[in-house]
């Protein structure tokens, strides 16, 4: 890839993405609340999605919690703890390709039945199936690149991957260059990953902002007051 | 605010926290909820209903958002009911509350559309010629006729304006006028209930340039030709409150949950209340779960089962240990049983002839005012000839003593008629029954017993004019007829239910394979219950028994029963035919301003199904042959022909209606006349008399005969009630059919005796075929030009029903959507455009217009004793007594929109009236000016009432009514009074002051106002209930004796032997072998009889091509077969099958079940043949509806006229499209090929 498509897909690409990503989701929030849902299909066809959903869901629950915490802690945070970039990286894999096994057992599942089953199909949008599979071919790539990771023993892509959204989120220069150096399948998962983040606001994925954690610690009852 | 930021004020969200912090009292923003509550706001909310053939008339709220129609739910506000009656709402059903989705469908007609071929044609004509001449140029040239003809329901649509489509249609009608006579215009809609603005806007653009209104209900079949036949009265019901009235209740044939959704809480309540239910249906339907008892006869046998019934009730309740007083004094004053009829000898016994009238004694028993119209009886007292009050005789040319008081007319004196003669017999004859029950038919089991049942009557010599007769009663000729053993020796009659003996509950069990036991327990307790609680038994009936080819024998059989059971006018008693929404209870106001009477009297109208028989060429295929069908006793060589013979004799005699009606055009015949000095009544008698002159209906095929433009509107004619449907595209249109039936030529079957035989028939006699629908029905889909017209949300209108007393507006909750136009501006443009393109081709013409002898008209009493065909030269030609009642009327072309618009002078000058009724308007005329307005402009309409908007008609109706009008009832009932010489004012009094506008049934429903219209009453008091006036006022049922009428006596009755009710049969109309091996594909057929119910999903086709109703149903046609045929011929559930037989093909899928009777396959009528419909394999073509395998049969008693209650009267009597006698084959489809390839070039 060329020095150009380089800066462009890891060094703008990133802050459109996560503009249209955030303005979007507000946009939408605002301007169209009756499409603000998670679009569940389980009603019209229960068959499996206690397994295939929920293993989907812990999946990619884990693998998005553990690529956050991956990325944007800073590695000296790491070794203040102990952890070498090695047994990181180890930690990664291992972790990583379990949850994303699981993902991989309930995503086949989805994806199956999102395409061959006809209710399932016309009771849903073409851009429910998209960004399935989107989804399934990011997973796929995530999955191939444990592959890679494992070639590079001494986590080098890993870090540099980490220094990239690092750079990126707090917004200093050079970040795009250090992806530049990483192999084909990172540069992949990542576009893919931005596009995926790009679309965010205009998919069911907006259910995810709506996870209603407040409701772990909520108190029993609430109230108003008259008048 | 943004609700994104509402949600970023977390801290000052939660104020304080309560309970130990168990709780929290939050500020936090509830505006997000706004967004559930605007899902449902509305701008506005008005009441309308559904404009559909459903007998709902329920009342909705339309809720209205931003301009758009967003969704309908029930109204609950009706009038309450007295305390001990539950209230009528709520009403509604899943199909009207589906309706909004029409509105802005993709099967809304949104544009004025016109055949591509044609429009081509038209605009190139246009080019160099003026309307008229273009479209003469285009008719006049085969090819070019035939261009778009040949096309029809092959698509092609494409927009045009509607200045364009109005002038293509103004110029259609004043060719036609002009070169073929207005009587070739042809006018179908149904059901004037339903919207009754709508409906006559097309009767009265058609009614003032002389076109004509077809028939609907006897066409439908809906018609119960019982009805008049025993009442003189067509179709009067209780309303479904009176069910609640009723202990006992039984269903026979009619599925109240599904096809009377909104009144079937009555039932149930009733139910809950008590009252016992008796379901008898083939098939387990839904109203079969509400019974007690389910009995499933044989389907189309009913008359069989209801005959025993009637055997157990006679025996046991009019002559034996359970003797009813109540019935027999019932039957006395309100029955015929106790009046004489004359018995001419035939060979070694008897058979009985017509009634003793007052003219067969010398003398006329002083009677010197229709004598021959007086039946008799004998006096208990006197042991004489008594002349009771009642019989037509006295209804006209005299005055105050058509009265069904217990008196003899001539002293007034008190009488009591004798029920029976046996105890004052001078002899004991044996008197001949015919008997039918012994006929073969491949599918139906018989009964074998001779042809002729011969039984001994007690019988009396009358010395009258010309010579001794012998009589006997009523009465006793019934009982005999029922089989039942008096004790007079002579075979064929039963002292034990359990004889085979006809009719009794052991004979009729081999026959429809109920039970004799179940008979004789139904009949037993019908009798009980009606006799105990003076007739709370009821019978309510569904179309389906009147769809038979004899469906008069299933429906008298019923009714006999109620009659001898006293249930007839009473609270909670009687017959409840619940067929269409036929009951338009403004209907006297309504008549003069829908066929236009305060312009011309009278309008043109033709009976429906002798028409589409005659012009769909349906008689060119007529299998049945009249020997078939006739009485054993009845002599062949007086009964020769076939049956359109029949038709044609009718019309010639002035029975039916005609149109067209002569094979020249009436205003050029006017013309000639004229020209040479002669009256042109007489101009025409003459030339009919010498043979110059024929008939239309002597020549259907003739191009001089042909309806040549047609309106349909309000209707769906050619996707359900268009029973011969395949014939109605070859014939009519000439287009793509699947008719696979031989003609008579081609078949060998006799040819007609009285109707011109063409050997190369004519195809697509119609030009023009316009349909205003909302929707992209069938018929649109055949139709030349389809216009868009307004929803039921969307206009302004009338609608009424039978099943409850209140009348409803529909209203204009929003414009009509994109192009449409209500039906009453449409027409309106028709008649603008008309008056514009008639300068210089029509003037002012004179019009000779003929009319059949109409009942409940003095002309009524016009053949008496005898039938007597003039054009045979047994009588004189005399218009109104021996042949149609002739009138030259003047039409004035130029000002038809201009009359369209104002109400006429006759109102003023001649009054309005109705069912023989007649009465001064003058002050209702005046009233309506001053709320109408009256019409300023200078010309012919200058001072009189305006009507320009659908509200100013609905106001006219309303204010011309006596049922909507309160001063109008009183009138109407002291005119009555006039005849019975009785007091019945007193029935609407109390409502005088009431006028029921537009606006406020708009606010609320309102309950109508009682008149003499209709023969029950509204009060506080009763329910609606048929005939209850005829029973608690003494008011003669409008029928020859003026009483309920057991015996027919008219000639062609007695010959076809009906003149007592029998069973009778299916006919067989032979379209099965012909074909069935022709067409096999190697897979097992059932030949199975075809039953079409009313169904779940729909009402006729209406919503059955409503995506909501489509998802709640299957989703496309299908046809319901019995598990046991299904198996023999490999069909699974949800197959694909065809169904055929000569007339035509189907395509649906099978639904398999329990539900369905062996032997038989129901497909719900109109299934819209828009959806979902595959080819068939037979014909290659896509699949038919369900009217594709019927072709109609007319029975000749249908056709008699100038008979008293046996007179015509639009949609009142007359012959009726029957199709339930008719068999499919029916198989598993091979390959469903959906025919979606283009068209072949040489058919563009």
């Amino acid at each position: 890839m060329n020095a150009f498509w380089t800066n462009f897909f890891f060094g703008i690409y990133p802050y459109i993405a996560g503009a249209v990503f955030l303005i979007g989701s507000v946009v939408r929030f605002d301007y169209e609340p009756y499409t603000w849902k998670s679009g569940s299909s389980q009603f019209l066809r229960r068959r499996g999605m206690l397994w295939a959903s929920n293993a989907f869901h812990i999946g990619i629950i884990f693998l998005l919690t553990g690529h956050t915490i991956g990325l944007l802690t800073p590695h000296e945070a790491y070794s203040a703890l102990g952890l070498t970039a090695e047994a990181k990286q180890r930690l990664a894999m291992t972790a990583g390709g379990i949850a994303g096994t699981v993902c991989l057992f309930g995503m086949v599942f989805l994806v199956h039945r999102r395409l061959t089953d006809e209710r399932v199909r016309s009771a849903g949008s073409v851009m429910d199936t998209v960004i399935l599979l989107m989804l399934f071919g990011q997973l796929l790539l995530g999955l191939v690149s444990i592959h890679f990771s494992a070639a590079h023993a001494d986590a080098s892509a890993m870090l540099a991957l980490a220094e990239w959204a690092q750079r990126i989120v707090t917004f200093r220069g050079g970040a795009a260059e250090l992806v530049g150096r990483t192999e084909w399948i990172f540069q992949l998962h990542l576009i893919l990953g931005q596009t995926i983040v790009l679309l965010f606001p205009f998919t069911r994925l907006v259910h995810i902002w709506s996870v209603p954690v407040s409701y772990l610690g909520r108190r029993y009852q609430l109230v108003r007051r008259a008048g | 605010m943004s609700h994104f930021i509402d949600r970023l004020l977390f801290f000052k969200r939660n104020v304080e926290t309560f309970s130990g912090d168990h709780g929290v009292v939050t500020n936090e923003s509830r505006r997000w909820e706004d967004g559930y509550r605007k899902r449902w706001q509305h701008d506005k909310v008005v009441r309308s209903t559904h404009g559909v053939n459903c007998t709902g008339s329920c009342s909705w709220k339309i809720y209205v958002k931003g301009g758009i129609v967003t969704w309908e739910t029930q109204q609950t506000d009706y009038p309450r009911t007295r305390p001990d009656l539950p209230n009528h709402e709520p009403r509604g059903c899943p199909r009207g509350a589906s309706y909004s989705w029409y509105i802005y469908s993709g099967s809304r007609v949104k544009y004025p559309l016109v055949r591509g071929a044609l429009l081509r044609l038209w605009r190139e004509a246009r080019a160099s010629m003026r309307p008229v001449e273009a479209w003469a140029s285009i008719t006049a040239d085969p090819a070019k006729a035939k261009a778009y003809k040949s096309i029809r329901g092959l698509g092609g649509f494409v927009r045009a304006s509607w200045d364009e489509v109005n002038e293509i249609v103004a110029a259609a009608n004043v060719h036609t006028i002009k070169t073929y006579g207005p009587d070739r215009i042809m006018g179908f809609s149904p059901i004037p209930a339903m919207s009754m603005v709508s409906y006559a806007a097309g009767a009265r653009y058609l009614s003032l340039i002389g076109g004509v209104c077809l028939s609907f209900y006897d066409w439908y079949c809906d018609l119960p030709p019982a009805s008049p036949q025993i009442w003189g009265e067509q179709t009067d019901v209780p309303e479904s409150a009176d069910w609640y009235n009723s202990n006992f209740l039984i269903l026979w044939g009619s599925n109240v949950p599904q096809t009377r959704t909104p009144d079937a809480h009555f039932y149930s309540e009733v139910r809950y209340k008590g009252a016992k239910s008796v379901v008898i249906t083939p098939d387990y339907s839904e109203a079969a779960k509400f019974s007690d008892l389910w009995l499933a006869p044989k389907q189309g046998t009913d008359s069989a089962l209801a005959m025993a019934l009637g055997h157990v009730i006679l025996k046991e309740f009019h002559l034996g240990q359970s003797k009813s007083a109540y019935f027999e004094d019932y039957c006395r004053r309100y029955s015929d049983m106790p009046l004489l009829v004359r018995l001419a000898r035939r060979g070694d016994h008897y058979v009985p002839e017509r009634f003793v009238r007052a003219s067969d004694f010398s003398g006329h028993l002083g009677q010197a005012n229709n004598p021959e119209w007086k039946a008799v009886g004998i006096d208990e007292a006197s042991g004489d000839v008594a002349l009771p009050n009642g019989s037509v005789g006295f209804r006209w040319g005299e005055k105050g003593k058509w009265n069904i008081e217990q008196k003899d007319a001539r002293s007034g004196a008190e009488i009591r008629l004798r029920l029976s003669l046996i105890d004052h017999r001078d002899a004991v004859v044996g008197v001949a029954f015919p008997y039918f029950g012994g006929i073969e038919h491949e599918y139906f089991a018989n009964n074998p017993h001779p042809e002729v049942l011969v039984r001994n009557l007690p019988a009396r010599k009358l010395v009258l004019a010309d010579g001794e007769a012998l009589v006997v009663t009523v009465f006793d000729l019934l009982a005999a007829n029922y089989g039942v053993d008096r004790g007079l020796g002579g075979a064929n009659v039963a002292s034990s239910f359990d004889q085979d003996v006809p009719y009794t509950p052991a004979w009729q069990e081999k026959i429809t394979g109920v039970k004799a036991a179940d008979v004789i327990t139904v009949a037993r307790q019908f009798a009980e219950n009606a006799d105990r609680t003076q007739g709370r038994s009821m019978v309510i009936i569904g179309a389906g028994m009147n769809h038979w080819y004899h469906m008069d024998m299933n429906y008298r059989a019923i009714i006999n029963m109620l009659v001898m059971c006293g249930c007839i006018g009473k609270s909670g008693g009687g017959w409840a035919h619940y067929v269409g929404q036929e009951k338009l209870r403004p209907q006297s106001g309504w008549v003069p301003f829908t066929f236009a009477l305060d312009w011309i009297r009278p309008s043109r109208q033709m009976n429906g199904t002798s028409f589409f028989y005659a012009h769909t060429g349906q008689w060119r295929h007529e299998k049945l042959a009249v020997r078939e069908i006739l009485s054993p006793l009845a002599d062949p060589e007086e009964f020769k022909g076939s049956l359109i013979d029949f038709n044609v004799m009718a019309e010639r005699m002035g029975w039916l209606p005609s149109a067209p009606q002569l094979e020249v055009n009436p205003l050029e015949l006017v013309r000639q006349a004229r020209a040479a000095g002669k009256d042109p009544k007489d101009y025409a008698v003459e030339a009919l008399k010498s043979g110059q002159l024929r008939m239309s209906c002597e020549d259907p095929d003739d191009p001089r005969n042909f309806p040549r433009n047609m309106f349909v509107w309000r209707s769906n004619l050619l996707g359900s009630s268009g029973k011969g449907h395949e014939y109605f595209l070859k014939y009519l249109l000439g287009t793509q059919n699947g008719v696979m039936n031989d003609d008579l030529a081609a078949g060998g079957g006799d040819k007609p005796l009285e109707v011109a035989w063409h050997e190369r028939a004519p195809e697509g006699k119609l030009d023009l075929l316009v349909t205003l629908d909302f929707r992209m029905s069938s018929t649109c889909l055949y139709s030349d030009i389809v216009l868009p017209t307004a929803t039921w949300y969307e206009k302004n209108d009338l609608n009424t029903s039978d099943m409850h007393p209140f009348i409803h507006p529909f209203s204009r909750a929003v414009d009509p959507a994109w192009e449409a136009r209500s039906d009453w501006d449409i027409y309106k443009g028709f008649a603008a455009k008309l008056s514009e393109l008639s300068e210089g081709h029509l003037g002012v013409e004179g019009d000779l217009v003929l009319t059949p002898i109409m009942h409940d008209t003095p002309g009524e009493l016009a053949q008496a004793l005898e039938v007597k065909d003039w054009k045979k030269g047994e009588i004189e030609a005399v218009p109104g007594r021996t042949m149609p009642v002739m009138t030259v009327v003047e039409r004035d072309y130029p000002n038809t929109y201009r009359r369209f618009t104002a109400l006429g002078p006759l109102m003023s000058r001649l009054g309005n009236g109705g069912k023989g009724l007649s009465w001064n308007t003058e002050d209702e005329v005046r009233a309506l000016g001053e709320l109408n307005r009256l019409v300023e402009e200078d010309g012919p309409t200058k001072g009189l009432p305006r009507i320009d908007t659908d509200i100013d008609a609905a106001e006219t109706i309303l204010m011309l009514a006596p049922e909507t009008n309160g001063h109008v009832a009183v009138k109407a009932w002291e005119a009555l009074s006039g005849f019975t010489g009785r007091e019945h004012a007193h029935l609407a009094l109390h409502r005088e002051d009431e006028k029921i506008r537009f606006r406020d049934i708009q606010a609320q429903p309102r309950k109508i106002i009682s008149s003499p219209i209709w023969s029950g009453l509204e009060s506080e008091k009763v329910s609606y209930n048929a005939c209850y006036t005829n029973v608690h006022e003494l008011i003669p049922w409008r029928t020859l004796t003026g009483r309920q009428q057991f015996y027919q006596d008219h000639k062609w009755m007695r010959g076809f032997g009906e003149a007592l009710c029998v069973y009778r049969p299916p006919i067989d109309t032979k379209t099965i072998k012909p074909i069935i091996d022709a067409k096999a594909n190697g897979d097992p057929q059932l030949v199975l009889n075809w039953i079409t119910p009313h169904q779940k999903w729909g009402i006729h086709s209406t919503y059955t091509d409503n995506l909501l109703m489509l998802t709640l149903s299957r989703g496309g046609p299908i046809v319901w077969i019995a598990e046991k045929d299904a198996a023999k011929a490999g069909i699974e559930d949800n197959d694909w099958i065809e169904v055929y037989n000569a007339n035509g093909a189907i395509a649906a899928r099978a639904v398999v079940s329990q539900r369905v009777k062996e032997g038989m396959c129901m497909m719900y009528h109109a299934q819209e043949k828009t959806v979902n419909t595959p080819g068939a394999e037979t014909t290659g073509l896509r699949g038919g509806i369900h009217n594709s395998v019927t072709r109609i049969c007319p029975k000749p008693t249908h056709m008699i006229g100038g008979y008293a209650q046996l007179s015509y009267g639009f949609n009142y009597y007359g012959t009726v499209g029957a199709n339930r006698d008719d068999f499919v084959v029916l198989r598993k489809m091979r390959k469903v090929e959906w025919l979606e390839a283009e068209r072949a070039a040489e058919e563009v």
